[in-house]
């Protein structure tokens, strides 16, 4: 993200001239960063600040009301609790199965272009909208849905059960079942860069196969590891659809909360409960960077 | 968040009836004839402006923007093909579409607005008032929103009633007028009386009274609505039935009676009462139909859409008795944004005036909402629609919906009876209560509780 002229002293030999190249080289991105990620952002920190009439009226100013508010309700931490537990899940899951279906891919497919073709068919799902890859467990997980009937026709069950869909276990369903692409992907690409002479060695001096995924394969993929899982949980954290229809409205996430806000034009409190959300999502990011230096391990 | 997707999925496929289309020609052929003499050129004249009027405005575009049930495509197609200028219907949801109105007034022309939603925007300032005069029908608008009463019925005001925040005192004035002037917030266009959808064959009783909703005979077999401002309203009405409590005002609790309802519906979740809540039309049809739920609250033509599916669905009839019960009302009307002015605003007046003139309240008669003129809408139904939609008989032959799909077999009486009937039973109306803040936090508290 940052400009680099370290890497283009050849190109440009007075310090004036890479100071522009490198410019240059950032300013697509800040084009995009700029107007549609800091300005709103900004907006957003600067509305948490004002006072409202409760009708939508907004008085600018600077009060710490809404911050008080947010900070010192039951409702905060219920929510997060609520949140958390559904990112810790989905995370779990997404992290296992990506994880192997990725070392499948690398470690198992002898054949570079088939795993190549492999890999793209993990993402046809993709092609459709995840609502639409949500809303269609709906008929698989129902009441008189395809699992239950399938069940009870075998005799397994007498009472169709419940628990399958408009609960917790239907929204982890649905997060894995959306998310697992983001874990497959870099991890694969980081798993990909593992020179395979590497292991050939390991097992020439007798390494197990557990050794060699413990020692080697699971260390040099953290970069894949980490960056997987910042995509997962600042996607499960920051949704709240999965949640409101999967769970059947029974349960409720951090953003489903302030977007009801928003619906009763409840603004400054909205917008506090979006800034906490920022904040602990970049605590959560830097504590991943801190234990996996992703630049590094990129360049490597 | 309300979205009642019929009012999309009805909007597909509508047509004018041959019958119709002639009617509307004579209509605004008059019209126009009134308007100049010399427009008895050709088609303009069939448009009801004359040639100038008519080159002027085909330019003109309005934006009508609102909730999919009130705002549909049919309509403003059809009002497009009869005033000769471009009309664009732009569906959000409720949350959406009230925040859109304040935040960004200049790109709508036409707010659509329920009764809490026009005292909202009068109060920001982002309407105008409507003059009284210019609406041709007005006189003929029904009293309850004109006069707050019917057939010398007086019109309950729990919650924020249509004849509440109709008036304002001045054009520009923020705060609702009580009483009658010469400037309305809105213009009502569509309304309806909900209650509790259910299924007769499993449900075993005929269900009059909305305790029946938190029974535990009907654990884990029963919903809620969940958009909070009126899910909690249905909820009230449940507890107040059910002999619980008695509520000083539904549609404006104190902070106790919401402690209260919130709490109960925090107990009754536990216990395991509700399968689900639903958000959206479409949501509450696929519980009712896919045997999730045999009882919910519930919209009238979803339950319509429920038995469009051959699955047996009974709309309650929750008539008011002993002070309990009572359907919850709603009503979606017209607002004028306040940018609009010259050519632009007499357009939109023009488009007030052709919702009132009854080809749309023929249109939404089809899935079982009212029109605020019934008289323009008769000329728009057949005598069947008539005595089946509005007089509550027995239909003297197959209904269809809008679409032309059979939708009622001959001799099917509508669910809660007559016009008269129904709205006589209202007993609370959709609001935006004074502790929305505090309520909806609650709510909250049941959502992840």
């Amino acid at each position: 993200m940052q400009p680099i002229p370290a890497q283009s002293p050849a190109q440009s030999p007075t310090p004036s001239r890479s100071n522009l190249a490198g410019w240059l080289y950032v300013s697509p991105l800040v084009l995009v960063l700029v107007p549609f990620f800091v300005a709103p952002i900004l907006v957003v920190l600067a509305a948490s600040f004002f006072a409202t009439d409760g009708f939508g009226g907004l008085t600018p100013g600077f009060t710490l009301a809404s911050y008080v508010e947010v900070l010192h309700s039951a409702l905060t931490l219920k929510l997060y609790l609520a949140t958390i537990k559904f990112t810790v899940l989905t995370w779990i899951f997404t992290l296992i199965i990506g994880f192997f279906v990725a070392y499948f891919l690398v470690f198992h497919v002898r054949n570079q272009l088939l795993a190549i073709g492999l890999f793209l068919l993990c993402t046809v799902p993709f092609w459709t909208s995840n609502i639409i890859r949500m809303i269609s467990w709906i008929p698989l997980l129902g009441k008189e849905g395809l699992i239950n009937q399938a069940l009870l026709a075998l005799g397994v069950i007498r009472q169709p059960l419940e628990v399958l869909l408009f609960s917790d276990l239907a929204v982890v369903i649905a997060y894995v079942h959306q998310l697992t692409i983001f874990m497959i992907v870099p991890i694969f690409n980081s798993m990909a860069r593992i020179d395979k002479k590497l292991i050939e060695a390991a097992i020439d001096a007798g390494a197990s196969r557990f050794d060699i995924m413990r020692l080697i394969v699971v260390p040099m993929s953290k970069s894949g590891i980490a960056l997987g899982t910042i995509f997962v949980v600042s996607i499960v954290m920051g949704d709240f659809f999965v949640v409101k229809v999967m769970s059947g409205g029974g349960s409720a996430s951090v953003v489903s909360a302030f977007y009801e806000d928003v619906g009763v034009l409840q603004y400054p409190t909205a917008a506090a409960s979006a800034v906490l959300l920022t904040l602990v999502l970049v605590a959560i990011v830097s504590l991943i960077l801190r234990t996996v230096d992703i630049r590094q391990e990129i360049t490597r | 968040m309300l979205d009642r997707d019929k009012g999309n999925a009805v909007a597909g496929h509508a047509g004018t009836k041959p019958g119709e289309a002639k009617k509307l020609s004579r209509r605004t052929l008059l019209k126009g004839a009134a308007a100049i003499a010399g427009a008895a050129a050709g088609a303009d004249a069939i448009r009801g402006f004359p040639t100038i009027w008519a080159q002027e405005i085909k330019d003109i575009e309005l934006r009508h923007v609102g909730v999919s049930y009130s705002v549909v495509k049919a309509i403003g197609d059809q009002a497009a093909k009869d005033l000769g200028f471009k009309v664009t219907m732009q569906n959000l949801d409720t949350s959406a579409s009230i925040n859109r109105f304040i935040s960004q007034p200049n790109t709508v022309d036409i707010a659509d607005l329920e009764g809490w939603q026009a005292k909202l925007a009068a109060k920001r300032g982002v309407i105008q008032g409507i003059e009284v005069k210019k609406i041709k029908e007005f006189d003929n608008i029904l009293p309850i929103f004109t006069k707050g009463e019917i057939d010398g019925h007086k019109i309950p005001r729990q919650g924020i009633s249509p004849y509440e925040a109709m008036y304002i005192a001045k054009p520009d004035a923020t705060d609702l007028n009580d009483g009658v002037t010469e400037w309305a917030t809105f213009l009502p266009q569509v309304y309806n009386a909900d209650s509790i959808g259910y299924r007769p064959d499993l449900v075993g009783h005929e269900v009059t009274e909305w305790k029946d909703l938190i029974d535990p005979k009907f654990k884990g077999k029963a919903a809620i609505l969940d958009v909070p401002a009126i899910g909690i309203m249905d909820a009230a009405l449940c507890f107040e039935s059910a002999g619980l409590i008695k509520y000083g005002n539904k549609g404006n609790m104190t902070k106790e009676e919401i402690d209260f309802t919130c709490n109960k519906l925090i107990e009754l979740k536990k216990q395991g009462q509700f399968r689900a809540t639903w958000t959206t039309f479409d949501q509450s049809v696929q519980l009712m139909a896919a045997g999730e739920v045999i009882i919910q609250s519930m919209w009238s033509p979803a339950v319509a859409a429920v038995r469009v599916k051959e699955i047996p669905c009974v709309y309650a009839p929750v008539n008011v008795k002993n002070g309990k019960e009572g359907y919850r009302g709603w009503c979606n009307g017209m607002g004028l944004m306040k940018h609009l002015s010259g050519k632009k605003l007499d357009a939109a007046y023009e488009y007030l005036n052709w919702y009132l003139s009854g080809w749309q309240g023929g249109f939404v008669a089809r899935y079982g909402y009212y029109s605020p003129v019934p008289s323009t809408a008769k000329k728009f139904l057949t005598p069947a629609e008539w005595a089946f939609w509005y007089e509550g008989q027995p239909a003297p032959e197959v209904v269809n919906d809008p679409y032309g799909v059979a939708m009622e077999k001959a001799g099917t009486k509508r669910d809660g009876g007559s016009f008269l009937d129904r709205v006589k039973n209202i007993s609370c109306w959709n609001t935006l209560m004074d502790e929305a803040a505090y309520m909806n936090k609650r709510w909250n508290d049941f959502k992840v509780a």
